[in-house]
Formats: C-alpha cells, structure tokens, sequence
C-alpha cells in the first residue's frame, strides 16, 4: 500500500491522514451504538411477526396465542396505526405492517411489544396465519413476461437511428448477461429506539442514513406535523445504502409501539429477520444488440436492462435513473437506444446500494465491450481505449447520452498510469504463457476503468446545513446534517472546522446528527456526504471567522482581511493572540460565536422526464488492474495481485480515502464473486430468501483478499470548486471489482477456448458452468 | 452432588451466576445482565464474530499454566463458563492507554464503523497472547478467519496486527489467573437448575456416564457451535443439559500403536493439530472447518455426534477407518465410524449413551489420503462437497483398498461403494479412474439448494477423484490456491 504524501502543510488539518474521530473508542468497545445505550427505565423491546407466504391475502390472522405468551405487553396490527401505514420514499406503496395483502416472504404483518427482546421474538412466531396464494414472480424475467412494474418503463434514445446505425455497422454482436443482487451485511443489524415525549412527540435514535425521513415518515404514521417527532443519530455500524430507506419501517415500528404502550421502546432486528425484511441491491438482467467497427468502436447499442425491484418502488426509480446514467461509463456512445424495466416482483423490496444502479449500468457496457473484444480476438483493454470520452478540451466525443458535457475526463489518463505501474502487457503475455502450460488452472488478467457522476440525481437533494458553535472558552462543537456511518464523514468535516479556525482537530467536537438541530437534512448517500455538509460546516465556520477577525481587527487596529487563523492563533504580522483569548474577548463584548452554514451544489440540473441535463457536478475516476487464477475442476478461485489508482481529487485525508476505495473495492469483488442470494424457487416455500444470515451467504474474508494489493491516489485536483477540491469516495471504488470480474472471465475464457458466459456472482459452480466443464 | 451458582473469572474476580436460564448465552449476559456493551451481536450464529470473546481454562502445556483462546459468545451457554475465565473487551485497555493491538489499530485505520472491532481486537489478542513474535500475513488472516469486516476490506486490520509488534510487548499477568483457576479446580461438579431446568458439568468419565444413563433424554452439550444456534435461531428450549466440556478424561489425545485416540471433549482445533502432525494432507481442511473461534469452541467428537451431512471432518475420518467408541453406563463398544449414521440426523447412539473417544488410525505407508472442500468462500463456509479419498496401492500399482466418502452429496455422510468398487482390486491408472468417476453417479442423488446444484455437487464429486489422481501422479499445478503473481 502506498500513500500519497499530503503536500499541503500550510493546511495544517486538511490533507492530512488523522485517524477516525472514534477510532480509539471502537477498539476499546467504547464506541456507543443504539443497542448500547444505557436503556431508560420501563424500556419495551418489539419483534416483527413475517408472512410465510410470497404473495397472498392473509384470510386468518389470529393473534390471540402470541398476546397470551409470557411478557407480551402488546400486539400491533396495521389497524394500530393512526395515519399512513407506509414508508414509501416516493411512492405511497410501502406499508408498515402488511394489511390484508402479503406481497413477500418475510413481510411484516404484526408487531409485538414485550418486556425483553427474547420474550418478544418467542411470541412474534406463535401467530396462527393462513393465506389464500396468489401467483408470485421471483425474477424480472418472471415479472418482464406478465408486464408487472413497480413504475413503467423507460426509453432512452439518443443519436442517430441506433436499427439503422446497427444495420450498418461493419460488425454486429447480440449478447445477454446478468447480475445478482447483494445484501448490505452492515454489522450492526436495523435498530430504532423511540421514546414518547410531551405534548405528542416522540424522539426516535435511529440507525440511519437519513434522519429527516425517519423524521417525516414517523410524522406521516401519526398524522403529526414533522416538529413533533426528532431523530438523533451518532452513528451506525455500517450502512452501504441499507439505511437509507429500509431504516424507515424500523423507526416507525418502533414508534408506533413507543405511543401505543407510552414506553420507550427497542426494536433491534435479529439478523436472520434483518436480512428477510430489509431491500438489496437491484439485480439486473440485461440483453444487447452491438454495431462495432475492426478497431472495437461502438457504433451503435440497443440495450435492454430489466431490474428486480420487489414488490414496491422504493428508491428503485432513480436506482435505476443511475444505471441509465452510467452504462456508458467512460465511453463515448453515439448512437444508443435504451429500454430500462423496473419489475416488480414478490420479493423483498429492493434499494439502494452504494453504488446506487451505478454499477449495475456500467456492468452491462463493460461486458459488452468484453465480448467485443473476445469476438475481434483483441485486448479488451484496446478497446476500453478506442471507445473512451474524448479529450475535454475538445467538442468531439463528449457528450454522454444524458447530455452532459464531460469536462473533466481523466480517464485516458489514469489508465494509461495504471497500465505502466501494473505492468499489465508484461503480465497479460506472462498469462497467455502460462495458461498454454497449465491444463488445470488458468490465470486471467483484466484492466477496467470507471468513471462515477457526484451529485443526487434528483438536484434538489444537493443541499446541506451544518450548525457550528465557537464556546467561549475556544472549543468547537459541530452538528451538521450528514451521518457517520464508518465512512470517516465526521472525520473530514472535524478536519475542515479546525482548518478554518486554525485549530488542532481535538479543539473540534463532532456532536450526532440530529433532525431537531439542523433540519431538512438530505441521505447521508450518494457519496456527497462531504462535498455537501463539508461545504455547509465551512460556510457556518467563515461566517464566524469573519465577526472574530473584525473584532481582532478592532481590537488591535489592524485591517480585518489581514487577520489569519492558524495555529491556534489569531494573526496579524506581528500581532497575535490565542484563539481561545480572542473568543472570550468577543464574547464579553456580545460578538456572536455561533452560526448556521448552508450549501447548494452549484451548476447543476435535471429533467426526468426527458433523462437529460446535468445532474452531476463532476465526475470521480479510478481503475484496478486483477489477476486471477482458476481451477477449471471445481470453479473455485483465487485473486492474485490487484493494482489500483483512484481519483479521490486533492485528498482531505489520504489515509481515509484509501480506507473507502480498499473497503468498497472488497466489498464490489464480494458482490460479483462470492456473495450470492438465493430464494426458495417453488414448492410451500417459494419465494423464501435462504441465504438470510452470514452461514448461508458469504461477503469476502480476510483470506479473500488479494495477497497483493497496491492502491494509489490518482494526482488530480477537481476542477470544480468542491471542498478543498476533494472528490468524493464513498461508492465509485465499489466498480474498482469488475477488475476481478472480468479477469474470472478472462480465465473462464481461457478454459473455454471462447467467451465464456459468466454471469456475476462468479462463484465456483457459475464459473464451472462458464468453462463448459458442467452440464 | 449440591446445586451450586456457575462460578467464573471475570474482570479479576469470581463471578458466582444463578437465578437465570441455563440457555442465557454468554452474550447476553455480558450485555443485558452485566452491562459490558463492547462486546456486539452481529449475527447470533457464531458466523460474523463481533461478539468474540477470549475464555481462559487451566492447561499446563500453555504459558503460565493458563490456555486463551477466542470464541463466539453470541452461542456459548453461560454455565459453560463455570470453571473458566471470561475476557471481554473492556477487560484489554487500562485508565492510562490502549493495548498495542488496540493501538496499532487506530494507527493503522483498523476501523472504519467500528462494530466489528471489538470482536476483531479479541480474536487479535488471544492471538497475540500465544505468540512471541509478530505474525505473519497469512497468520493473521487465519486468525480472523471467523471475523467479518464490511467496511475496511482488511488490509489495515492485517497491517495493525503485525504492527503491534513494534511496540513494547504486553502481556497479562498469568499468576492470579490461574490461581483463581486452580480455586475454581477445587470445586465440585456444576449442578445448576433454573425454573426446572437442569445444566449438569460433570467432571469425571464416571460421573458423565452415571449422568447420561439416569438422564436418557437429557441433551448433550460439548462445543454449541450447533447446539447454540437452536437457541438462538429456532428459539428452542433444550430441556435438561449434560455438558461433557467439563471431564477431563475427555479432553485427552492418546497415541496409540496404530491409532490416535481422540477424546469427545477434545476441541476442534487440538484435534486437527493432532491429525495434522500425523497426516499432513489434513492440512488443508483443518483450516477451513468453519473459523478459529469455532475450532476452539466445538469439538471432533460433536461434530461426529451431530451427524450432519455436510460436517467437514466425517468423510476424512470415514476414509481412514476411524471408528467410534460410544459409552452408556459401564459398557464401552466401538464400531466403525461410516455405521454410526443410520439416516437423515438418526444415529446408532442410543439414549443413554454418549460418545467418548474416536479410534483414527495412524498413517500408514501405501495408503495415499486427501480430503478436500469445496465451497463458496475459502473460510468459515459450509461445504457445497466435501471428499474424502484414501488408496491403498501396492507395489504393483493395483488398489488393495479403497475407502471413499463424501459430505454434502446424501442425507449423512456416506461411503462411496460403487467408487470403491470400481477402484477395488484393480490396477490403478487414468482410465481406472474415469471408471470410478462414472460409478460415482450411481452412490449418490445430491441435492439442488443455496449452496449448490445437484448437477454441480455432481460434477465436483467426480473432479475431486480426478484431482486426486492428479495430485497422486504428480500432474503440475492443480489449484488456484498454490498459485502465486
């Protein structure tokens, strides 16, 4: 592993490697998660009661033997809920508790509030249920046939007539592949704990991504006005998406029992109903039709991308307004006709997932320019190299199907560094040689790029707010609206307080996430947590840097613009003063220490209904060299070497960025290797999600990873007036792992004797199957 | 034999615990009785490990007189404590600084959500306890091969815990450990009630099998890396307990003339340590049962006894010719490992009865074993298959005995007959092979579930013969593992 050396001393906080602000609390154990917390007196714990039936009405529901169990003080039905029974984000089709109608294995149908949570779990099973089945789609391909859609589908054209350009073009390859889903696997399962407070309202701690909707959606269950509820969050054990919308049911839930009993009340998962309640990422199933010239140029491209989205919208409207956004990763498209599905199936409803349809989109454009190759009998990385963006210093070949400029693309680039600091034609002939030696195991080698849009799709979420409080003995308190979920969010934003105020970053204390001080907060999601509230908590900490400079300047009859914060200092030429003195000066002379910041992504626009604008403010860039090898008698496989170099813009801080980019890359490779979902196909069953706890479905171990590992920070200041001209981190690394996928392929390929068709997850038996070593 | 509360060593005292469920787990203990809310529950099944905690138990092969060794609270019974000491991680840092581990890991940005942490540092303390000098890579990844960790992609844990090492060395004081373990020594056996419900920890051979005959349909307990789980998955209630944790005579590994004896208590990971050292094609296998703290928690003997079609180490043993010893009252009778599994989770044990030792014959010249699994992850997964092939071949190169079985592939773990058959008497070479391979089909009708197809599971079973013929002549590189970039 090698570290970019922060060049910027005369930033003394920002650019810098500081460890994670709880770092030393979460090796000590000291680190308080929700189920930590010292419970209050008269705490209630709840469990849900879940549907055994993929799709029906429930025709008995009797739940006098779960009321009658031992310390059960209440059972909740949809019947117990005042307002809206729904968490729907965007579509009001998301119910709290099921009502008459179950759509999946697993869905909650009753609540039950007891003395402990292990009493609560006992009785939530002794519900007697019976069903009339109705008939259940599993698959998008299940769904596509009877045209169930959780919204209609979506066309997207651009360019000239793609039939025409496709009939024209000097090559033509029609292909299909897909993709699974992939569970969260945050360590610390779904919990809320609400307790009621007066005059109707409730207080809920929630772990998740998105307090304000916790917020609003508590609000909507009781018909209240959103001052009556606060949610509060410190921090969760890992989120990657499944605590944005999926944390809802859960604090709601828990609220719900909070008011119906007048006790606070815990409802912390169990892992196994964790995983077959809670959404996962949209699997995708696509088919193409290419048009390519001699040299691997895309003429043309008739994509089809149909999405497992589950029985209700959720988030899987812009989910997949994200893949439209990013199947064409870092090439130059010029003639694209897209028709994108949005199934809906009786199974769980599926989410976000950091990557957020990204990945999904560029897995399909990446495969296809694979099986370009493949059929040319070239490197597929010649051409990733003939179909990128064109230079952004030019007009041609930039313009995404979307129609956003590309004006920052490094991708060319990058590449061409990582492809000399990997050796990767070296190793790509070391392969071939080895593999014309080795009947049993065959090596493969792949080189991806990826390039990822920053912002939300939906531009209204580009705004943050941050409070931040100077106390008038010179300590800092923070409070903004992002949550801290592992990501080092609180971290960087203690970084750019200190930075401004000149201070060391222990002068700064993160307080939690709190909907009660700063409002209207957006998801702590797509990867904007910093570039958003970063801004915001810098716009708070200028704002009293300006009244503290004006009073230094007044003070010492210097001019205000002369006056610099640094350590720890007030600093005029010759004059100087502690921090701490000039704060307790102005405060006696009634100068305000405290100040809300704000932040609006600047330049950018959206029109969904026509899918063109500019819906991100810039664009993060990376890409992973992998080397393989696989054991073409049992499919089993072994990652080898990775080298990776990522645009992470000018670093706040190295060591964290390079925490993101490993964690996400492990975590993409784990998604298209290991990790995959299962459900019951048929029989009483059906529908029944079997790989709902850590025995039965596998994200990487330690052992998994690359015994070689290089990560490097790609040299690149953003061109656009970010944070510190940082770039965000948090998901594009996660599409770092299609290096891995596709050197599986590659050595799949190899064993084949042709292009393999490897669908992801690649686990063994997919990969056997992919050789043709199985029937 | 009194009632008496369970007694343990915890944060340098005896602990003495009555009044609960002889089902609480260790876990909730720590956190619902005690309030120690470090430790975290990631999945209560012995599979993520955040809840790992260090347990101390007398053993004067190991420093200090005292054995540390990592397991998965969220499935260890409370009174499976009585008599041993219990770490947690509030018991590592003191008021004035963090243990190197601890250290190493906020320096090396070992934590990013921090909810795996604790259990990470636990399974890197017992780890850093036993060893003297810094680990290597490899070491440590198979010292974490039962933690899970989401967010970091652990490059930083596997840095920190080498890095530790640079710092001064700290160790525990062994002293008064064992001076409370050796009081805890001294008392007598563990008859716990609670609400009707018994937890007997006998503590002799004799006092076991008085136990089991008077308690026929009491449950047997060793290890509870299954056990654990009905309790805490299915919610089920255990009825009476017998824990065979506690005799010592079962804890023994006897090196027979021509065989290892193997004590039911014996644990997983002192088992393959001695299976290893005699037979080194175990090596492989005795790092991917399930994880460390699993290994050190359960036991060959439960893991014979539990009789699962996919436990890892049945077909090994099968195919070597391990036999059982089973006991009920004073009657001591043996039979061949393969005849102990009559059908689906039903075995020749008899109420009553227990197992007390497995009889593993010893290498022997001639005789070419492997076993190998096959699965989705390289640690801590459930075998899709699991083979198990031992050859007898003459000077001649004909087979004069064959013993194959496999896991994963029928409702026990199972000879392959028709394989043997067609090996059997004939003189090895490829096409004898492909024969055996083909006979395979007619041994077994897999089944199609998450972790594997039937045609699949099928289809591997046959490979693992091939790759076993492979191995044998000496064919070049055969698995993905071995290969290096």
């Amino acid at each position: 592993m090698k570290r970019m050396e922060s060049t910027a001393p005369a930033l003394p906080a920002v650019g810098q490697s500081l460890g994670h602000e709880s770092g030393p609390l979460h090796v000590a154990g000291r680190a308080t998660y929700i189920d930590d917390m010292l419970e209050i007196q008269g705490t209630l714990h709840a469990a849900f009661g879940m549907s055994t039936c993929a799709h029906g009405r429930i025709t008995k529901l009797d739940l006098e033997p779960v009321r009658k169990a031992p310390g059960v003080v209440a059972v909740l039905t949809a019947k117990d809920i005042p307002g809206l029974n729904d968490v729907g984000p965007i579509i009001h089709d998301d119910p709290i508790l099921a009502d008459g109608l179950v759509q999946f294995y697993g869905q909650a149908m009753f609540l039950v509030v007891a003395e402990t949570h292990e009493a609560a779990r006992r009785a939530a099973r002794k519900a007697i249920v019976e069903y009339e089945t109705l008939p259940a789609f599993l698959t998008a391909a299940e769904a596509a046939a009877a045209e169930s859609w959780v919204l209609p589908p979506v066309h997207m054209q651009r360019g000239p007539d793609t039939q025409a350009v496709l009939a024209a073009a000097p090559h033509r390859l029609s292909g299909r592949a897909a993709h699974g889903g992939q569970e969260h696997f945050y360590l610390e399962g779904q919990i809320a704990y609400a307790r009621p407070g007066e005059q109707d309202s409730m207080h809920v701690y929630s772990s998740t991504q998105h307090p304000t909707e916790m917020q609003h959606a508590v609000a909507h269950m009781f018909g209240w006005h959103s001052h009556q509820v606060s949610v509060e969050c410190r921090r969760m054990g890992g989120a990657f998406g499944g605590k944005e919308s999926q944390s809802a049911q859960i604090a709601c839930a828990a609220a719900l029992a909070a008011w119906k009993t007048g006790r606070p009340v815990k409802l912390r998962l169990d892992r196994d109903d964790d995983m077959s309640i809670t959404g996962k990422r949209h699997d995708f199933e696509f088919e193409w039709e290419v048009g390519f010239d001699a040299t691997g140029q895309i003429l043309g491209l008739k994509l089809l991308m149909a999405s497992r989205c589950g029985f209700s919208a959720d988030l899987s409207g812009p989910v997949n307004d994200r893949a439209l956004c990013h199947f064409d990763n870092c090439y130059y498209l010029d003639s694209v006709d897209v028709r994108n599905l949005r199934c809906k199936t009786h199974t769980v409803s599926n989410t976000a997932f950091r990557g957020f349809g990204g990945p999904q989109g560029m897995f399909a454009i990446e495969y296809i320019i694979d099986d370009i190759a493949r059929f040319l009998g070239v490197d597929p990385l010649d051409v990733r190299r003939v179909n990128f963006y064109g230079p952004s210093s030019g007009d041609a070949r930039i313009t995404t199907p979307y129609g956003t400029k590309i004006e920052d693309n490094v991708a060319p680039a990058l590449v061409e560094e990582l492809v000399a600091s990997s050796d990767y034609r070296a190793r790509r002939a070391a392969v071939a040689a080895f593999n014309a030696s080795s009947p049993v195991v065959k090596r493969g080698i792949a080189l991806t790029p990826l390039k990822f849009g920053i912002s939300f799709n939906a531009t209204m979420y580009n705004q943050a707010g941050s409070v931040v409080h100077v106390y008038a003995d010179g300590t800092v308190m923070v409070t903004q609206g992002g949550t801290e979920m592992g990501q080092g969010l609180y971290t960087k934003i203690r970084q750019i307080v200190a930075n401004e105020f000149g201070l060391p970053a222990d002068a700064v204390r993160m307080a939690a996430t709190d909907t009660s001080r700063v409002p209207n907060t957006s998801a702590t999601a797509a990867s904007s947590g910093t570039d958003l509230n970063g801004k915001a908590s810098q716009d708070a900490a200028l704002k009293i840097k300006a009244r503290l400079a004006a009073f230094f300047a007044q003070q010492h009859g210097v001019a205000a613009e002369s006056v610099v914060f640094a350590d720890g200092k007030l600093i005029s030429g010759d004059i100087q003063q502690a921090f701490g003195e000039v704060v307790i000066a102005a405060y006696r002379a009634r100068v305000q220490l405290w100040d809300a910041g704000f932040y609006a992504t600047p330049k950018i626009h959206w029109n969904k209904d026509t899918m063109q604008g500019k819906p991100f403010f810039y664009y993060a860039y990376g890409a992973a060299c992998a080397e393989v090898a696989v054991d073409t008698l049992t499919g089993e496989s072994s990652v080898l070497r990775v080298d990776i170099l990522h645009d992470v813009g000018k670093s706040i801080n190295p060591d964290i960025d390079i925490g993101q980019i490993e964690g996400g890359f492990i975590q993409g490779m784990g998604w298209l290797t290991s990790e995959e979902l299962w459900f019951r196909p048929d029989g009483s069953q059906k529908g029944r999600n079997m790989t709902h706890a850590p025995s039965t479905y596998k994200i990487p171990a330690a052992s998994d990873c690359p015994a070689i590992l290089n990560v490097k920070l790609f040299d690149n200041a953003n061109v656009e007036d970010s944070i510190h001209r940082s770039k965000a981190v948090g998901e594009p690394p996660l599409m770092l792992a299609f290096a891995v996928f596709f050197a599986l392929r590659d050595a799949c390929s190899a064993a084949r004797g042709s292009a393999a068709p490897l669908n992801a997850p690649a686990t063994a038996e997919a990969m056997l199957r992919a050789i043709g070593g199985l029937a | 034999m009194t009632q008496r509360p369970i007694q343990f060593w915890h944060r340098g005292r005896i602990v003495q615990a009555s009044g609960l469920s002889p089902q609480r787990t260790v876990l909730q203990w720590l956190r619902e009785d005690e309030h120690c809310v470090g430790t975290k529950e990631g999945c209560g099944e012995g599979d993520c490990g955040a809840c790992t905690v260090v347990i101390g138990t007398r053993d004067d092969a190991a420093p200090g007189g005292v054995r540390l060794e990592a397991v998965n609270s969220c499935i260890q019974f409370l009174p499976t404590l009585d008599g041993k000491a219990l770490f947690a991680i509030e018991d590592l840092a003191t008021a004035e600084a963090l243990h190197p581990v601890q250290q190493a890991m906020v320096e090396h940005h070992g934590s990013q959500c921090g909810f795996c942490t604790p259990g990470i540092v636990m399974s890197l303390w017992a780890d850093y306890e036993k060893r003297e000098a810094a680990p290597t890579r490899d070491e440590v990844n198979q010292c974490l091969s039962g933690n899970l960790c989401r967010c970091t992609g652990y490059r930083p844990i596997v840095d920190a815990a080498r890095a530790a090492w640079d710092k001064p060395v700290v160790k525990i004081d062994r002293s008064p450990l064992r001076a409370a373990l050796d009081e805890l020594a001294a008392l007598s056996s563990l008859e716990y009630e609670f609400a009707g419900q018994h937890f007997y920890a006998p503590r002799s051979l004799a006092e076991l099998a008085q136990r089991c005959e008077a308690l026929p349909g009491a449950r047997i307990l060793a290890g509870s890396t299954d056990v654990g789980l009905w309790v805490t998955k299915q919610l089920r209630e255990l009825g009476n307990i017998i824990y065979l944790g506690a005799v010592a005579e079962l804890k023994s590994i006897q090196r027979e003339a021509d065989a290892l004896v193997i004590g039911a208590g014996v644990s997983l990971s002192d088992a393959f340590a001695a299976l290893v050292t005699d037979e080194p094609a175990w090596t492989e296998l005795a790092q991917r049962f399930a994880s460390t703290p699993i290994r050190n928690a359960g036991t060959l003997g439960g893991n014979v006894a539990n009789g699962s079609p996919i436990g890892d180490s049945m077909p090994g043993l099968i195919a070597v010719g391990t036999r059982i010893i089973l006991q009920k009252g004073e009657r001591v009778r043996e039979m061949p490992l393969e005849d102990f599994y009559l059908a689906y989770q039903k075995t020749a044990r008899e109420p009553g009865e227990f197992v007390r030792a497995l009889r593993i014959p010893l290498r022997r010249e001639g005789t070419h074993f492997r076993t190998w699994k096959v699965s989705k992850r390289m640690d801590q997964d459930i075998s899709a298959v699991c083979a198990a092939i031992a050859l007898s071949i003459d000077t001649a190169g004909v087979v004069t005995e064959a013993r194959i079985a496999y896991g994963g592939m029928a409702a026990t773990p199972k000879r392959a007959a028709q394989a043997e058959a067609a090996l059997q008497g004939k003189l090895l070479d490829a096409a004898t092979v492909r024969a055996a391979m083909q006979a395979l089909a007619q041994d077994y009708q897999p089944l199609d579930d998450m972790r594997a197809t039937a045609a699949y599971r099928m289809q591997v079973a046959q490979n693992l013969l091939w790759r076993w013929w492979l191995d044998h002549s000496g064919a070049g590189v055969l698995r993905a593992q071995e290969v290096t970039a």
